[in-house]
C-alpha cells in the first residue's frame, strides 16, 4: 500500500488526474463516501436478526479435516432428534484461539468450542461466560475430576466432550524389530533414548510451533515434583527460582543429547512424520499428533507407553489429558437454545456419534460405548482412569498471557542454549511477577 | 508526493465562489476526518494506552511509566528485537539496495537477455512478504527442505529455521530477494530517463565510467534516491508477515511489530504493555520521517 503512492507511475495518475472534471470529482469523492459507509452497513445486516429461537449457532475451532467432519456428524444426530437447527461457524484453530477476547466482546455464537481449566475458568473469571450449573445437574458419568476442571468459583460453566492423553509414542513394529522395551524409570527411559540415538533413529523432537515441548516439560515436572507444585507453580504462586524448577530443566537435559537436531526449526507435523518414516524412535506427543501423520492402513502400529517415573513418591500418578468442550458466551443470544444443545452434548451417545469418526480421541463420559474403540483409544481411557490426577497443559493449565509471551519463549530459548538454567528461571520468575501482578478482570 | 513541491511565488491569488469553497471544504474535509479518526487517533490512544494496564476486558488501570520500565529491562525479546530491525534496516540499505541498484546499471546497459532478466529478477515483487516466509520455509526447512534434501544431512541437519544464530540471515536474505527487484525496477526507470547527452559531455571531457556514474548520473538520480531510501526505512521498520509466517517471530527472529501483535492480539491482551512497544516503533519511525520530510523541504527550497 504505502509502496504504490512513491511508485514513480503513480505520477502520471496524479496529471491526469488535473485534467478530471470537477464533477467527474465529486462524483469520485460520493461513491468514496459510500464505498466508507458500506461495509459499516453491511456488518449491522450480519449482526440484525439472531432471534431465531429455532437456530443455534455454534462457533467452531474444528478447522482441521477430521474433527470438522466429526463434529457436523454429531450435530446433525442432534437436529435429527430435536427438529432444531444447528448452524456451526468454523474458523481456523490457532485464529480462533488468539482473537478469543475480541470473540466472547463482539458477537458471539450461542455456543463455542473451547478448554478445560484454568483456560476456561480465566474467562469465567472476566464475566465473559455464562454460568450452566442446571444444566450439570441433568448429567451423569462425568467424574469428580472432570467435574473440578469444569468449574469455577463452584459454579459449573464447561461441558467436556473428548480428551486425549500426552504419552511416549512410537511404532509398535520398530519397537519389536530392534528389540526395544518400554521403560517405565527414567534411567531406563535414558537408556533406551541413548541406544536409539546409536541406532540411527534419535528421539523425535520438535518446537518450531511453541508449544509441543511443554508437554516434556510438564511431565518432568508431575514425575520430580508432583501435581500439586505443578498446579502452584502454573497459578504463579511458586517461584520459579526454586532448585524444583531448576532441577527438572537439569533432568531434560539429560534427554537432550538423544534428540533428533534442529527441533527449533522443526513442525510437529515434520516429527510425528518422522516416526512414520521410521526415522525416529519416539516421541512424547499428544494421542492425535502421531495419529493424524499416520496413513490409515498403520494406525494399527502406534503403540505409547505413560511417562516414566522420575521420583517414587510420585510414580506415574499424574496423566496430561487436555479435556476439549463447550461453553456459553455471556453474550449468547439464544440461551435456552444453548442449554439445550449442550443437554445433548453431555449424553454419552453425543460422544459415540463424534469418536467414531475422530478415533484419535477419548470419550469423556463413562457412560460411552467403547465397544467400537481402536486399541489405541481402549490404552488410553485406561491411562487415564487409572491417573490420580488429570492436568492440561503448560497453556491450558497457567495464564494465557504468561504462556504465549513468557513460556513459549523461555522453553525456546532453554531448547537452543540449554545450559544457562539459572538465568533462564531468573528471567522467568522476573517476568511471571510483572505479569501476574496485574489483575484479571 | 515530495517532488511535486508547490511553488506559490509564481501562483495568481484569486476569489473562490462559494461553490468552490464548498467543494473544496468537502473534498478536503473528508481526507482530514478520515486521516484524523484512522491514523492520529488511534495513535494517540496507544500512546494514553501505553500508560495503563488492561487486557481488553475489565478496567483500564493507570500504571505510570511500569511499562517502559518493565520493556527495558525485563522483557528479554525487546532488545533483540530492536537490534534486529536495525539490522534488518542496515541489511536493506547497504546490501540489497545497492545490489539493486547494481543490477539495474547491468540491465541498462544492455546485456543480452536483459528483458528476461528484468522480469525475473523482478517476479518475486508481485508476492507477498508472507508468500517469500513460506517458499523460504519450502527451501530451508529442517527435514523436508530442499537444500537440506540436496545436502543429504540427516544426521545433522543445518537448522537453517531454527537456529537462532543463522534463521535472521535467512531471511533478510529471502526478503532482501523481493526487495532487490524492487529497487532494480526503481533505478532502471530513473537510469533510462537520465539523458544520454549527460553520459556523451562526461566522456568528453575525460571522465571514466565510474566517475561517470558516481559524479554524474548517479546524482541526477536523486529522486529516485529519495523514493528508494523510504521504501527502504518502510521496509525495514514494518517488516513483519515473513516472519510471522515462518515461526511468529520467535528464537530468533524478535521484531517490534511481531512483539506489539504477540501482546495486543491473542489471548494474552496485554494491551498496554503492547502500547508501549507500538511507541516504541513511533518514536523510531518519526526519527526517520522527521528527517525525511527536514531533508526534503530544505532540498525544495534550495531548488
Amino acid at each position: 500500500m504505502a509502496q504504490s503512492s512513491f511508485n514513480p507511475l503513480a505520477q502520471s495518475n496524479d496529471q491526469a488526474g488535473h485534467r478530471m472534471s470537477r464533477r467527474n470529482l465529486l462524483r469520485g469523492a460520493a461513491l468514496g463516501a459510500g464505498a466508507v459507509t458500506l461495509p459499516a452497513l453491511l456488518s449491522a445486516c450480519g449482526s440484525g436478526p439472531g432471534g431465531d429461537k429455532k437456530e443455534v449457532s455454534v462457533g467452531s475451532n474444528a478447522s482441521d479435516a477430521v474433527p470438522k467432519e466429526a463434529y457436523a456428524a454429531a450435530f446433525q444426530a442432534y437436529e435429527k432428534k430435536s427438529g432444531k437447527k444447528v448452524k456451526v461457524n468454523t474458523k481456523d484453530h490457532n485464529d480462533f484461539q488468539e482473537n478469543i477476547n475480541r470473540y466472547l466482546q463482539g458477537t458471539p455464537d450461542d455456543v463455542f468450542m473451547w478448554f478445560a481449566g484454568y483456560r476456561m475458568q480465566y474467562f469465567a473469571e472476566k464475566g465473559l461466560l455464562t454460568e450452566i450449573s442446571d444444566v450439570w445437574k441433568t448429567f451423569s458419568g462425568f467424574s469428580d475430576a472432570l467435574k473440578a476442571q469444569s468449574t469455577h468459583d463452584g459454579k459449573q460453566y464447561f461441558v467436556p466432550y473428548y480428551y486425549y492423553p500426552w504419552a511416549v509414542f512410537h511404532r509398535k513394529s520398530l519397537f519389536q524389530q530392534k528389540g526395544y522395551q518400554q521403560p517405565t524409570k527414567w534411567d531406563d527411559f535414558i537408556a533406551l533414548a541413548k541406544q536409539m540415538q546409536k541406532d540411527g533413529n534419535p528421539v523425535a523432537f520438535c518446537d518450531k510451533d511453541g508449544w509441543p515441548a511443554m508437554g516434556t516439560f510438564d511431565y518432568i515436572n508431575l514425575r520430580l515434583n508432583g501435581y500439586d507444585f505443578h498446579k502452584s507453580l502454573m497459578a504463579g504462586e511458586e517461584s520459579w527460582t526454586d532448585t524444583k524448577v531448576k532441577n527438572v530443566f537439569d533432568t531434560w537435559r539429560e534427554l537432550m543429547p538423544y534428540y533428533q537436531k534442529g527441533a527449533l526449526g522443526r513442525t510437529w507435523e515434520e516429527a510425528g512424520q518422522s516416526l512414520q518414516q521410521r526415522k525416529t524412535g519416539m516421541a512424547v506427543f499428544g494421542m492425535p499428533h502421531p495419529g493424524t501423520q499416520f496413513p490409515e492402513n498403520e494406525r494399527d502400529d502406534i503403540d505409547f507407553f505413560a511417562f516414566p517415573e522420575i521420583d517414587a513418591q510420585w510414580g506415574q500418578d499424574a496423566v496430561e489429558a487436555p479435556i476439549d468442550g463447550f461453553l456459553v458466551a455471556k453474550k449468547a443470544k439464544n440461551l435456552t437454545g444453548a442449554k439445550g444443545l449442550l443437554k445433548w452434548l453431555g449424553k454419552p451417545e453425543a460422544e459415540d456419534t463424534y469418536l467414531t469418526h475422530d478415533p484419535n480421541n477419548v470419550a469423556v463420559n463413562s457412560g460411552a460405548d467403547t465397544s467400537h474403540y481402536s486399541a489405541l483409544q481402549k490404552k488410553s481411557a485406561q491411562l487415564v482412569s487409572q491417573a490420580k490426577q488429570i492436568s492440561q497443559f503448560l497453556d491450558r493449565d497457567t495464564r494465557p498471557d504468561f504462556a504465549s509471551t513468557v513460556m513459549i519463549q523461555s522453553i525456546q530459548d532453554f531448547i537452543g542454549n540449554p545450559k544457562d538454567v539459572d538465568g533462564l528461571c531468573k528471567s522467568i520468575e522476573r517476568q511471571k511477577k510483572t505479569i501476574f501482578s496485574q489483575p484479571v478482570g | 508526493m515530495a517532488l511535486t513541491f508547490p511553488r506559490r511565488a509564481g501562483r495568481r491569488r484569486r476569489r473562490f465562489t462559494r461553490r468552490d469553497a464548498v467543494v473544496l471544504g468537502v473534498l478536503l474535509g473528508i481526507p482530514i476526518l478520515l486521516d484524523l479518526a484512522i491514523v492520529w487517533g488511534p495513535t494517540l490512544a496507544s500512546i494514553g494506552l501505553s500508560f495503563t494496564a488492561w487486557d481488553g476486558i475489565g478496567d483500564i488501570h493507570w500504571v505510570g511509566l511500569d511499562n517502559y520500565r518493565n520493556l527495558a529491562d525485563n522483557y528479554p525479546p525487546f532488545w533483540p528485537a530492536v537490534c534486529h530491525n536495525v539490522m534488518w534496516l542496515l541489511f536493506l540499505g547497504l546490501i540489497a539496495t545497492p545490489f539493486g541498484l547494481f543490477l539495474a546499471v547491468l540491465i541498462d546497459r544492455g546485456v543480452r537477455f536483459s528483458r528476461f532478466y528484468q522480469s525475473v529478477i523482478y517476479l518475486p515483487v508481485v508476492l507477498s512478504l508472507a508468500i517469500v516466509g513460506f517458499i523460504a520455509q519450502l527451501i530451508l526447512g529442517t527435514d523436508q527442505g530442499v537444500i537440506n534434501t540436496v545436502l543429504d544431512n540427516h544426521d545433522d541437519p543445518i537448522d537453517w529455521l531454527g537456529d537462532s544464530h543463522l534463521n535472521l540471515w535467512m531471511i533478510m536474505i529471502a526478503a532482501g530477494w523481493r526487495h532487490v527487484g524492487y529497487v532494480m525496477i526503481l533505478y532502471l526507470a530513473g537510469l533510462k530517463s537520465v539523458d544520454p547527452a549527460l553520459k556523451e559531455a562526461a566522456a568528453i571531457d575525460g571522465a571514466n565510467e565510474r566517475q561517470t556514474f558516481f559524479r554524474v548520473v548517479f546524482p541526477t538520480l536523486r529522486p529516485v534516491n529519495v523514493i528508494v531510501g523510504v521504501i527502504t526505512v518502510i521496509e525495514a521498520l514494518r517488516a513483519f508477515d515473513i516472519v510471522y509466517a515462518v515461526n511468529k517471530g520467535r528464537n530468533g527472529l524478535e521484531l517490534l511489530s511481531v512483539l506489539i501483535t504477540d501482546n495486543i492480539i491473542g489471548e494474552a491482551s496485554r494491551i498496554g504493555f503492547g502500547s508501549a512497544i507500538a511507541v516504541v516503533l513511533l518514536v523510531v519511525s518519526l526519527g526517520f520521517i522527521v528527517t525525511f520530510l527536514v531533508q526534503e523541504l530544505r532540498g525544495a527550497r534550495e531548488r
